[in-house]
C-alpha cells in the first residue's frame, strides 16, 4: 500500500483503510459544509496568521521543550525532554484545537458551541474558547465523568458553559459524543459542533490533527536548537489520540524517529478492564468512522475501563489506525497503577504534577529508558497539568493504605 | 409467500393510501415479547414491519429507541437471535415484509455476504443501516444486488439535490424521508410543508417514499396518509412498549388500530 503518511486524508476521508465518514443522512450536511468552510479557510493565509497570534497570546505558546534531568537520571538511560503543554493555556494541549475551531465557527456565522468531554479538559478548553469569542455553549459529559472530574465540571460552569450530563450506555466519553452529535443534527442551523479529538466522522480527524501539529512544529525546532539533531523516539499517550498525533505529525516522514502511543491498560488487558484498543481491539465502524475499535464477538461496543477518564474510549482516531498497521508507529499501554505511579514519580522529580493521561506516557517512558540507553533521545508529549485528577489520586492511594 | 418492500408499497401507491410500518426494536423487552408484540402487529392491520437490530451506541435515536436498545441487549439479543425472531415470526404466520434497521458496526463484523444470506434464509426482504450513507455503500451494494436483497437509503430536510440522487440510486426497496432535522423521538407538530416535500420527492425519485421520524399520533398519520407511500410510527409504539413491560401485547394492538383506522 502506498501511503503519503504525511498527508492529509484522500477526498473521502480516508487515511490508507480507516476513516470515512460513516453517519447517517441528517449528518451529512454539516459535515459537508465543515469540509467545504474548512479547506477555503485553511487556504487563507490570514486565518492562519490569527491562529497563530491567539496560540501566542492566548494560548502562551510556544510552550517549552524541558530537557527532564532528574527523571533522566532517576531512569539511568534515555535523555528525556518533556513537550510542557501543561503550560498551555487551561493546562492541556486540548485549547489549540479549541481555538482552531472557534475561528472556523466565526467563519461559518455558528453562534452556538457544542462538544463533547472525558476528563473534562477539552470541555474547558471549549467553554473557555466560546467565551473569549463570546459565542454560547453546551458540554455533554459523561455522568460517571462528571462524578470523576468535579473539578473540571465546575471551571467549565464558571466560564458560562452549561454542563449537560449524560446518563446513557457506559455514561464516559463515548456516550457524550452520541449526545453532541444528537444536539448537532437537531440545530444545524446555528451550532457548530467542536469535536475534541482527532476522530469521528470526515473531516474532524484532519481538522483537529492540523489544529494541533503545532506541538510536533514547535518540538522539532526545539529538539534540534537544544541537541542539533531529532529525537530518536517520541511518546505520547493516546485516548482519541490528538495530542499523539499532534506531535507524531511533524515526524512523521522522519523514519529513524520511533513514534510510540501509549495507550489506557486499566487494570488487565481483558474484556470490560482496559481501553487498548490496539491491544484488545479491532477494526470496526464506530461513530463516523472506520478504525480499530474494542467490541464483543456481536458488533457491540465492549465497557471500557482506565483511572483516566480521557483515555477511556472505545475507539481509537483513524489516522492511528493506519500508523499501526503500517507499522510507522507502535502502540504500547501502561495499567492504571504503573499511570499512578508515574503521576507521583514526576511530581518528586521535576516538581510537575502530569494529568493522569500524560502520566500513561510517563508510565511507559520508565519501562524503556533504562534499556535505550545514554545516546537515546527522547521526547515525552507531556499533554495536560494534573490539577483536576488530584481527587482520584487521593482517592487511589487511600485504597492502597 | 411474502411481497417484497417494494411491491408493498406499490400497492398502496396504486390504492392512494399509505402503508402502515410499524417499527418495534427486536428482543425488547425480550425476544418471545417481541414474537407476540409482532404477531399483534400484523392482525392490527400494519403492513410492514420495520425491525430494530439493537446497537450500544446508537447516535440516530432519541432517548426512547436509545432505552429499547438498552433493555434489548440487557435481555441478551444478538444480531443472530435477530435473524432466528424473524425465521419464527415467519413459521408463525406472520407474512408482512421485514425491513431490518441496524447500525453499521454488528453488519459490518459479520460480513456483508453473510448478513444478507441470513437474513434472507430468516424471511427478511431488506434492510436499512442507519450510518451508512451511500458513499460508503460500494462494497454493501454490490453484495445487496448480487442477492436482490432490497436496499433503504435514509435522506432528509437537509438533503442536497445532488446527494438525493445517490440515495434514490442506492435504494431498491423504497427511500426513507426523515421528516425533520433530529433524532427519532415523537414530536407535537409534523413539520411545515412537509407535504410539499413528500410530494417532491415522490414526483423526482424513481423510489417510493416512506417518511418516519417524529410520527406518533393518529392525527399525524392521518395527515400524511396517502402523501407518502410508507408511514413509519416507531417511538410512539416503543413508548408504549416501555410503558406495559408486562403485557405489551393488548395496548400495542389498541394503538395500531387507531393509528391505523385515523
Amino acid at each position: 500500500m502506498k501511503v503519503n503518511t504525511n498527508s492529509n486524508p484522500d477526498a473521502r476521508g480516508y487515511f490508507g483503510a480507516f476513516g470515512g465518514r460513516f453517519v447517517p443522512d441528517t449528518l451529512m450536511a454539516p459535515l459537508i459544509e465543515l469540509e467545504k468552510a474548512y479547506n477555503e479557510l485553511s487556504q487563507k493565509q490570514s486565518f492562519w496568521d490569527e491562529f497563530a497570534s491567539l496560540l501566542k497570546n492566548f494560548v502562551g505558546r510556544e510552550t517549552p521543550l524541558q530537557y527532564a534531568q532528574r527523571l533522566t537520571e532517576h531512569l539511568g538511560g534515555a535523555k528525556i525532554y518533556l513537550k510542557r503543554e501543561d503550560l498551555a493555556h487551561t493546562g492541556a494541549h486540548k485549547i489549540n484545537n479549541a481555538i482552531g475551531q472557534i475561528l472556523l465557527a466565526r467563519h461559518m456565522g455558528k453562534t452556538r458551541i457544542i462538544a463533547e468531554t472525558g476528563a473534562g479538559q477539552h470541555g474547558v478548553a471549549t467553554a473557555t474558547a466560546a467565551a473569549a469569542f463570546g459565542m454560547s455553549c453546551v458540554v455533554y459529559m459523561g455522568a460517571e465523568d462528571m462524578a470523576r472530574q468535579e473539578m473540571n465540571v465546575f471551571r467549565m460552569r464558571l466560564l458560562g458553559a452549561e454542563v449537560v450530563p449524560v446518563h446513557n450506555g457506559s455514561k464516559t466519553l463515548k456516550d457524550a459524543v452520541s449526545e453532541a452529535m444528537r444536539d448537532w443534527v437537531s440545530n444545524i442551523a446555528d451550532t457548530h459542533y467542536l469535536l475534541g479529538s482527532a476522530l469521528g466522522p470526515h473531516p474532524y480527524p484532519r481538522i483537529v490533527r492540523d489544529f494541533q501539529s503545532v506541538i510536533g512544529r514547535e518540538a522539532r525546532e526545539q529538539i534540534l536548537e537544544h541537541e542539533g539533531r531529532l529525537p530518536d523516539s517520541i511518546v505520547a499517550c493516546v485516548g482519541g489520540g490528538s495530542n499523539a498525533i499532534g506531535i507524531f505529525s511533524a515526524f512523521i516522514n522522519d523514519t529513524n524517529v520511533n513514534l510510540i502511543g501509549v495507550e489506557a491498560g486499566g487494570t488487565a488487558i481483558k474484556p470490560g478492564q482496559h481501553a487498548a484498543r490496539f491491544s484488545g481491539g479491532k477494526p470496526g465502524i464506530f461513530q463516523g468512522m472506520k478504525t480499530y475499535i474494542l467490541q464483543n464477538a456481536d458488533g457491540q461496543a465492549e465497557q471500557t475501563h482506565s483511572v483516566s477518564a480521557g483515555l477511556d474510549y472505545t475507539g481509537v482516531g483513524p489516522e492511528h489506525s493506519m500508523l499501526h498497521d503500517l507499522k510507522r508507529a507502535s502502540y504500547a499501554y501502561a495499567y492504571d497503577d504503573e499511570a499512578l505511579k508515574a503521576f507521583h514519580l514526576l511530581a518528586r522529580l521535576e516538581g510537575i504534577i502530569p494529568a493522569l493521561e500524560s502520566s500513561h506516557a510517563i508510565a511507559h517512558t520508565c519501562k524503556i529508558a533504562k534499556g535505550l540507553g545514554k545516546n537515546h533521545l527522547l521526547i515525552v508529549n507531556l499533554s495536560g497539568r494534573g490539577d483536576k485528577d488530584i481527587g482520584i489520586v487521593q482517592k487511589y492511594s487511600g485504597e492502597k493504605k | 409467500m411474502t411481497a417484497t418492500m417494494k411491491q408493498t408499497l406499490t400497492a398502496a401507491r396504486a390504492g392512494s393510501k399509505s402503508a402502515f410500518i410499524p417499527f418495534v426494536m427486536a428482543g425488547d423487552p425480550d425476544m418471545a415479547t417481541s414474537e407476540k408484540i409482532i404477531i399483534a402487529l400484523q392482525q392490527a392491520g400494519a403492513d410492514m414491519l420495520e425491525l430494530g437490530v439493537p446497537f450500544s451506541d446508537p447516535a440516530a435515536d432519541g432517548v426512547t429507541v436509545q432505552r429499547a436498545a438498552e433493555r434489548s441487549l440487557n435481555s441478551g439479543a444478538t444480531l443472530h437471535g435477530v435473524m432466528e425472531l424473524v425465521k419464527k415470526l415467519r413459521s408463525k404466520g406472520v407474512t408482512m415484509p421485514i425491513c431490518l434497521f441496524s447500525y453499521l458496526n454488528p453488519v459490518y463484523q459479520l460480513g456483508y455476504e453473510n448478513f444478507i444470506k441470513q437474513a434472507q434464509a430468516a424471511g427478511a426482504q431488506g434492510a436499512l443501516i442507519v450510518d451508512l450513507p451511500p458513499e460508503e455503500a460500494a462494497d454493501y451494494l454490490q453484495a445487496t444486488r448480487a442477492h436482490n436483497f432490497e436496499t433503504v437509503f435514509l435522506c432528509s430536510p437537509t438533503t442536497s439535490a445532488s446527494r438525493l440522487k445517490l440515495v434514490d440510486a442506492a435504494s431498491s426497496g423504497f427511500v426513507y424521508y426523515v421528516s425533520r432535522e433530529g433524532v427519532t423521538g415523537a414530536q407535537n407538530a409534523l413539520p411545515q410543508q412537509l407535504q410539499d416535500k413528500l410530494s417532491a420527492l415522490r414526483a423526482g425519485m424513481t423510489n417510493l417514499i416512506a417518511v418516519g421520524f417524529g410520527i406518533s399520533t393518529p392525527d399525524q398519520v392521518r395527515q400524511l396518509d396517502g402523501k407518502a407511500d410508507g408511514i413509519v410510527v416507531g417511538s410512539a409504539l416503543v413508548k408504549l412498549i416501555e410503558e406495559n413491560q408486562n403485557d405489551p401485547v393488548e395496548t400495542i394492538a389498541r394503538s395500531v388500530k387507531k393509528l391505523k383506522n385515523y
